[in-house]
């Protein structure tokens, strides 16, 4: 079929517009969302594997042929990255129902829901870097709405340094557009990408270009030093939003820095991607550290998300295909396994009445299962072989070795081993030690909250059970990446 | 004090019309010279936006007794049906055909598949700007 490829951004996007008719008919929405994203989970599980049996597949809407018109590319690091958030999303679609309160599913939760999605997945799909920028605001103020949903007064607080930071960055991106447009006059990715090759006179002016994607995506995607704004603002809304965010949206960031970074600019990758390798190096450092200082278990999850940024970022930076590899290893992971554990800690949060740990404490007793949820989540989290994280970092730590950067492996190693204290400090100050609950349900139930969680949690062990089976999918989306002419190719049609 | 607004609830009378009447024009011209789907659906929407200064929000519900946030709804679901009609002709999306008919008044006109997607748009807008105005508007 022709239109295949733009399934994945209709079907939430029809969703969400039909959606807006029935505001108050709570039921309908539950029902309508759930089958979209199911269907959503199916579309783009089929579209893996038809990328998987006939190469790279585009569409070009409105039957203008690259590079005049917009073209959407789905190779194969954009459909994993799409169906795993479809699997996150319906995860944490089935949260929202049993978490988010009657008030405010009657103001548009789930519309706005959907449309996040699609930006989500407009944002992996396409193939031009303005449209990508479109769909970074289709996503972007479906995000400022549901920070702010609800109107408690932190969300109304950290709602608004959100739409500030992100205001400015997306102005930046603007800027850098106009500059890329000047420059290279087109803004097809992959036309970009052949220009690029042959403006070598220009090179100068297209590495500071480079610099300023990267300090636009690194502001969405929470890269040091521009993750500031992430920590608390992630921290105010409610658990099923704060997952899709911590699980979604810096992952789109990142998803855009590797994008233009093995795609478009590769003219200079002694300097940019040295820049690259540090940033990550830095961010896994201080997000570990912030990660540790914390007592507030929201806060210690969050500033897990910025240690994941870093990971990722540094395979994208060593240009070998098992750091590729293992970026796109542990970036399906860490979807995955973020959206699990923002999804436990709203439910530890919800059975313990308080986000502070020193007020929590033998949870165990009464939520055995919630525990042990969490404790198999945290060893996915750290790497330990059967579950997910371990195929990933192993593969960053091969990456970083043959690229010669042993700095930063090891501060790889010690920060994955800084998660495991925080992570595991949560479980035995929360779950074990003096109990604070007399019954088990004193503050409130855990009723629907598990198995959503369940559900990512079993995705993460069959990432890291099946790796032999996902491995030669990753292969070729790395290898797209590593040779930038498969993709022209498949984009311009040569 | 009661305040009587008899010349600017007259002039609205008149001028109502005339800004309509233009913004139409310009929505229709959108495809040969300046104009189109936001810039008419903001002058529609202004034309209302004088109504309610003019009068209050009592009257402009009585006169236009629909909920904007639904005119909002359906022009985001023209925009997005005219894509929709690619699956059936077996194009991309957002595929677009245009042809000329003759009309009995008007001669012949070019009509485009381009204008269904532009009164998606001039929906929209019209419901986005009076949805914003009516909910700052509105006493709690």
């Amino acid at each position: 079929m022709t239109n295949f490829v733009i399934l994945p951004i209709l079907i939430p996007l029809l969703t969400g517009i039909i959606l807006l008719f029935f505001p108050k008919k709570v039921t309908f929405q539950k029902v309508l969302s759930f089958i979209a994203s199911v269907l959503l989970v199916i579309v783009s599980v089929m579209l893996v594997f038809q990328v998987h049996n006939n190469g790279i597949q585009t569409l070009e809407l409105g039957g203008w042929q690259p590079p005049f018109g917009i073209v959407l590319v789905a190779d194969m690091l954009a459909i994993l990255l799409v169906s795993t958030t479809s699997i996150v999303s319906l995860a944490v679609l089935l949260y929202s129902f049993y978490s988010i309160d009657a008030e405010r599913e009657k103001y548009y939760y789930y519309p706005f829901f959907q449309f996040l999605i699609t930006g989500v997945v407009g944002a992996f799909l396409t193939g031009d870097i303005f449209n990508l920028f479109v769909f970074f605001e289709v996503m972007l103020i479906a995000s400022y709405i549901l920070i702010v949903h609800g109107g408690t007064k932190v969300q109304l607080r950290e709602s608004f340094k959100y739409v500030l930071v992100n205001v400015i960055s997306s102005a930046l991106f603007v800027a850098g557009v106009a500059y890329l447009y000047a420059v290279a006059g087109t803004l097809n990715m992959a036309h970009l990408s052949e220009r690029i090759g042959s403006l070598e006179t220009q090179a100068p002016i297209l590495t500071v270009i480079a610099v300023l994607f990267l300090i636009v995506f690194g502001l969405k995607g929470a890269l040091f030093p521009l993750y500031f704004w992430l920590p608390a603002s992630y921290a105010a809304p409610p658990s099923a939003i704060a997952a899709i965010f911590g699980a979604l949206l810096t992952k789109v960031g990142i998803y855009s820095i590797f994008r233009t970074y093995s795609v478009v600019f590769v003219h200079d990758t002694g300097y940019t991607h040295q820049i690259l390798a540090v940033l990550a190096a830095l961010t896994m450092i201080f997000g570990v550290v912030g990660a540790v200082a914390h007592q507030d278990v929201k806060k210690i999850l969050v500033y897990n998300v910025i240690v994941a940024v870093g990971f990722v970022l540094f395979g994208v930076s060593t240009l070998t295909e098992e750091g590729f590899m293992g970026a796109i290893f542990y970036l399906m992971h860490d979807m995955v396994i973020k959206g699990a554990l923002f999804l436990l800690i709203g439910a530890m949060v919800v059975v313990a009445g308080t986000s502070h740990l020193k007020d929590m404490g033998g949870l165990i007793k009464h939520h055995a299962q919630l525990g042990w949820m969490f404790f198999t989540a945290v060893m996915a989290l750290v790497g330990i072989p059967p579950l997910s994280g371990f195929i990933g970092k192993l593969l960053l730590v091969q990456g970083g070795v043959s690229a010669g950067q042993y700095w930063i492996v090891a501060a790889m190693m010690v920060s994955s081993l800084l998660v495991l204290y925080s992570m595991i400090r949560i479980f035995l100050n929360g779950f074990y030690g003096k109990i604070q609950l007399e019954h088990a349900n004193q503050y409130g139930s855990t009723k629907g909250l598990l198995l959503p969680s369940a559900i990512l949690i079993a995705v993460s062990a069959g990432i890291g059970l099946g790796a032999e089976m996902l491995y030669p999918f990753v292969a070729t989306a790395a290898e797209t990446l590593l040779h930038p002419e498969i993709y022209i190719d498949a984009v311009l049609k040569e | 004090m009661k305040s009587n607004d008899v010349i600017l609830q007259t002039a609205t009378k008149f001028v109502l019309f005339i800004i309509l009447a233009f913004s139409v024009y310009m929505f229709f011209n959108g495809h040969h010279e300046p104009g189109g789907g936001f810039i008419g659906g903001l002058m529609t929407a202004s034309a209302l936006v004088l109504l309610l200064l003019a009068y209050d929000i009592e009257m402009v519900r009585n006169i236009l007794p629909v909920d904007f946030k639904l005119v909002t709804a359906a022009g985001l679901l023209t925009a997005v049906g005219t894509g929709l009609g690619s699956f059936l002709f077996g194009v991309p999306f957002l595929s677009q055909t245009f042809d000329y008919f003759t009309f009995p008044v008007l001669g012949e006109l070019e009509l485009a598949t381009a204008l269904l997607f532009d009164v998606g748009v001039y929906l929209v807008v019209i419901g986005v700007t009076l949805t914003i105005i009516q909910t700052i508007g509105e006493d709690q």
